[in-house]
């Protein structure tokens, strides 16, 4: 066994410097990992580049790192819940770059398993398209898209062992597992860490490959956007 | 009278078939879910990675970590299943999602829609929608005939920034039901109740084809 775990979310993120490329996973506030993001705002690194599907509130999530003007980039497919993200790009701040939802996720699945391009359909004929090659396959036309990949992934599972292994709960799951493999260093915050050998082998999500540190995180706050009850 | 939003959901719902895999988009569309009947058994999927959303939740069964593509608390039916948003994407790119109903700013005779950007506005992003319609095989688009202010959003060709071309098959507004003509054209198969052919042929901009006698919408 390889013992990846580390004391906390600082010692984990103690190497990441000014302008590196983060890969942060979620879906909206679900699934983030909260305690890496608090850390990074604590050490105040800068100039970052940040691939996240979404970019937090105002106040919660990377909305804190927006705050303290740590983002120099935003690479995302929805960015529609946060003013100050609106302010900052308005007034030239921010540099974002939208891609859609489906190629953003294939992206950086490709940069984990090794495949520098590949062809989808999304965006053709539309403003995504433009700059890029495009081919016709069976009658139908596609973009090519190349892989993402990061210096730093920062990913958050409900369960993980100490071997970096690590299991996903209901939709926090999203862009988690291909992150972990797209980072040259995969960061892993668990709710819960055990010791190698509690988790069964057949459940894992992401193997412990893919994973170099590990932390059990702590005071979740899993904060909800839109909480939506049955109507009584 | 034209629909309401409730109105284009259950005439929406009226299109889905039994046993089939699909995928709702925000605003009427999510409606849509609620007017099933319940003899057709179909999968809602969330692109987020979720297969088999269930109703809201109730109060104390609220989960953070379990949410729609809306960012909305849902719950799972029985025979759920949970993925990351690549599988998602590979189901929907693959062609496994059956029918996709989304809203629509514009929709252009040719069946390009455009739903995600208004030049001068803030940009918020495409999400999932340019996968959606790139690679749905049935499209449905659930939007109001004429803005706020009056113009018609079935067009010739879209103004706005487009989402994907040639993808939409059928319209449903408050005005009407229309099937996109592969050769080009709204072809106008139903009309809301009580609003006549000559009402929807001043709403629409783009190419109208009207053949033989065009029924009224039944909503129940």
């Amino acid at each position: 066994m390889i013992n990846k775990e580390v004391k906390n979310a600082d010692e984990a993120i103690f190497d990441i410097p000014d302008n590196a490329t983060l890969m942060l996973g979620g879906f909206g506030l679900c699934g983030i990992p909260e305690n890496a993001i608090s850390a990074l705002i604590k050490k105040g690194v800068k100039g970052l580049t940040c691939i996240s599907n979404n970019a937090g509130v105002d106040d919660f999530g990377i909305g804190l790192m927006l705050q303290t003007r740590q983002v120099k980039k935003m690479i995302s497919s929805y960015v529609g819940e946060n003013a100050e993200f609106e302010r900052q790009l308005l007034s030239g701040e921010l540099e974002v770059d939208l891609i859609p939802q489906g190629t953003l996720a294939e992206r950086i699945r490709a940069g984990g398993a090794g495949i520098p391009a590949f062809f989808t359909p999304a965006g053709y004929g539309t403003e995504v398209a433009e700059g890029k090659e495009v081919r016709e396959f069976h009658g139908k036309h596609y973009l090519m898209e190349e892989w993402l990949k990061a210096d730093f992934s920062l990913v958050k599972a409900w369960k993980g062992d100490k071997a970096g292994n690590l299991v996903f709960k209901g939709t926090a799951r999203n862009f988690n597992p291909m992150m972990a493999m797209a980072g040259k260093v995969t960061i892993a915050e668990v709710e819960e860490l055990v010791e190698v050998g509690e988790l069964d082998p057949n459940q894992i999500h992401t193997p412990g490959i893919y994973v170099q540190r590990i932390f059990q995180g702590n005071n979740y706050e899993k904060r909800i956007e839109q909480r939506t009850t049955k109507i009584k | 009278m034209t629909l309401d939003k409730i109105g284009i959901a259950k005439r929406i719902a009226q299109e889905v078939q039994d046993g089939t895999y699909i995928n709702l988009g925000i605003g009427i569309p999510t409606l849509v879910a609620n007017f099933i009947p319940d003899e057709i058994n179909v999968v809602l999927q969330s692109e987020n990675g979720l297969l088999g959303i269930g109703p809201f939740p109730e109060e104390e069964a609220v989960d953070a970590d379990l949410i729609n593509a809306g960012k909305q608390t849902v719950t799972t039916r029985a025979g759920s299943s949970l993925f990351s948003s690549a599988e998602s994407f590979e189901m929907i790119r693959g062609g496994h999602v059956d029918l996709t109903i989304l809203g629509a700013m514009e929709v252009s005779e040719n069946g390009d829609i455009a739903n995600w950007k208004i030049p001068g506005k803030m940009v918020k992003g495409m999400g999932g929608a340019m996968d959606l319609v790139a690679s749905a095989e049935n499209i449905i688009v659930a939007m109001q005939h004429c803005s706020r202010s009056g113009d018609s959003k079935l067009l010739k060709a879209c103004t706005l920034p487009i989402t994907g071309i040639r993808c939409v098959k059928k319209i449903v507004t408050d005005m009407a039901v229309l099937n996109v003509l592969p050769e080009g054209g709204f072809k106008l198969i139903e009309r809301a109740p009580g609003v006549s052919v000559e009402e929807i042929k001043a709403a629409t901009a783009g190419k109208l084809v009207i053949e033989g006698e065009i029924p009224e919408m039944t909503i129940a």
